[in-house]
């Protein structure tokens, strides 16, 4: 019962998503393959995750599992419920006085073999450009270099539901994923975060 | 035979219709399919084969699906033809709103027009208020809709923002729901056989634009306005009006004038057509896009949906009122 209903939810998820924004998937720089990937994109709204969900054939989105702060997404049970049962999320925590490595969690789940989502600048940006790169996707990157690393643009969402809306409009939004990269030898963490956000930047234009 | 199909009931006779639409498209795709299976020797020349086989199977794509939301919106009743007619007019006007960029400040205005004014419009439709869905977006929702938008408190770009919404929901909401509003108008001795006026007016329309396509591929005369469309010229518009005007007249018998009304009226139909896709094809050039659906798949992930509707668009208002007008309907 539980699991017909997170399927009808994101059934109802999805079409929604395609009704709002055409949701096109663009694989630009690489076909959409099984294997252990850590898809990196621009933040600019709620729906971006959805949107890349969205994007992903059938059989890969049970193992692509997104980020979610944990003190924000298990508040009411339906969050959770959310998070959790459609969207197989990884749960992180936002407060940084605990004693674990904050991208534990994360580590856990590449170890598993799943793929994840990651959005490096951390927050919602709202400026054309995207913010500076944090440095988990370097250290990520580092500690599993078998995990394919593969940008991604999410094209016009922030115009579906800007900060402070709450009804969504309908616009044609569409994701674009580029070329795999991977971390050069002896590459330091700020070139390397520089090169990473220049490639999301780069399917812009594409 | 003319006299057997005169004497159907009118559901019979479009029922006619339907049948025999379908299986011109039937041949049409089965006649495309074995074009596609012939092999070629020269390699230039099947690449131009290849070419403009896709672009036949387009049309006749969209003639399918078209075709099927006509029956569809047939055989279930005003209502749901009315609800499918509402959802192209969604499609549309989402994918001429893409590429306008619009800022933070329109979000209440872009809510109210998909949210708000089609559906008011639509039910204004189906509910046969005519004076009141004749005025509703230009006068109502022309002076509401800025307002709307002030109230947000941004003037950047203001005015930019404003016609450019306006010009979407007049184009994809207004223009687009005169096409079932023939639907609901009572012309004298022609009982509920509207949905052949429907087709009478897509068909002759349809006509136009794909023999001035075909013509002025032909020709190869020099573009009347070369910024706004490489290929249009008067000699190849005068022949696509010409030609779709005669097929009107020719199709009179399923419409309640005489063959030279149908004349007139098609003619009237194919201009406002023609010349509101010519239009929209300046709107295209100013966004720097050659057609909605660019080859391939475009950033934003637009269909071209538009640009097969936009021509019926243009044509539907003045054809509708027109109609009501001369008929005093």
């Amino acid at each position: 019962m539980g699991s017909m209903l997170a399927k009808l939810m994101s059934l109802f998820l999805l079409g929604l998503i395609r009704v709002l924004t055409g949701s096109q998937a663009r694989w630009h720089g690489c076909p959409p393959k099984a294997e252990q990937r850590i898809y990196f994109a621009n933040h600019q709204s709620h729906a971006d995750l959805v949107m890349i969900w969205a994007a992903l054939p059938k059989e890969l989105r049970t193992v692509t599992r997104a980020i979610a702060a944990r003190d924000y997404w298990t508040k009411t049970p339906f969050k959770q419920w959310l998070t959790t049962a459609v969207f197989n999320v990884i749960y992180v925590s936002r407060d940084r006085t605990a004693d674990e490595d904050p991208l534990e969690p994360l580590l856990e789940a590449l170890s598993n073999g799943d793929s994840i989502i990651l959005f490096p600048e951390g927050t919602r940006g709202h400026a054309e450009e995207p913010q500076a790169f944090k440095a988990g996707l370097y250290n990520l990157a580092c500690k599993f270099p078998q995990a394919v690393l593969v940008p991604a643009w999410i094209n016009n969402v922030q115009h579906v539901l800007p900060k402070g809306e709450v009804i969504p409009v309908p616009v044609l939004c569409s994701v674009t994923f580029g070329a795999p990269m991977q971390v050069e030898p002896g590459e330091e963490c700020k070139a390397f975060l520089t090169r990473a956000r220049q490639a999301v930047i780069a399917l812009r234009d594409v | 035979m003319y006299f057997y199909l005169k004497n159907l009931t009118p559901t019979q006779q479009v029922g006619a219709l339907f049948v025999t639409v379908f299986g011109l498209l039937l041949l049409a795709s089965a006649m495309a399919f074995m074009l596609s299976l012939r092999e070629y020797t020269d390699e230039a020349l099947a690449e131009r084969r290849r070419k403009d086989l896709k672009s036949i199977n387009g049309v006749i794509r969209t003639s399918w699906l078209m075709v099927l939301v006509f029956w569809i919106g047939w055989i279930s009743g005003d209502w749901v033809a009315l609800t499918l007619f509402g959802l192209v007019s969604f499609f549309a006007l989402r994918e001429f709103l893409t590429l306008s960029p619009t800022r933070l400040g329109d979000h209440r205005s872009l809510v109210l027009a998909f949210f708000v004014v089609l559906p008011v419009q639509y039910w204004l439709v189906g509910s046969g208020h005519f004076d009141m869905f004749a005025v509703f977006i230009p006068v109502y929702v022309f002076l509401a809709l800025p307002l709307v938008s002030a109230l947000a408190n941004d003037p950047l770009r203001f005015l930019e923002r404003n016609a450019k919404l306006q010009w979407g929901i007049m184009v994809c909401i207004y223009g687009m729901s005169h096409v079932p509003a023939l639907l609901m108008l009572k012309f004298p001795g022609y009982d509920n056989k509207n949905a052949f006026m429907v087709f009478f007016l897509v068909l002759v329309v349809q006509i136009c634009m794909v023999t001035q396509h075909l013509a002025s591929r032909r020709l190869q005369r020099p573009p009347v306005a070369p910024a706004i469309s490489q290929s249009f010229n008067w000699r190849s518009w005068g022949i696509g009006m010409a030609v779709a005007s005669l097929c009107g007249a020719l199709l009179a018998g399923i419409t309640p004038w005489v063959p030279g009304t149908a004349f007139a009226f098609s003619f009237i139909a194919c201009l406002a057509g023609s010349m509101g896709h010519f239009v929209m094809k300046a709107l295209k050039r100013d966004r720097g896009i050659p057609s909605w659906g660019a080859e391939g798949r475009s950033t934003t992930g637009a269909g071209g949906l538009l640009d097969r509707v936009d021509a019926l668009c243009f044509a539907a208002p003045v054809f509708f009122h027109s109609a009501r007008w001369y008929f005093d309907l």
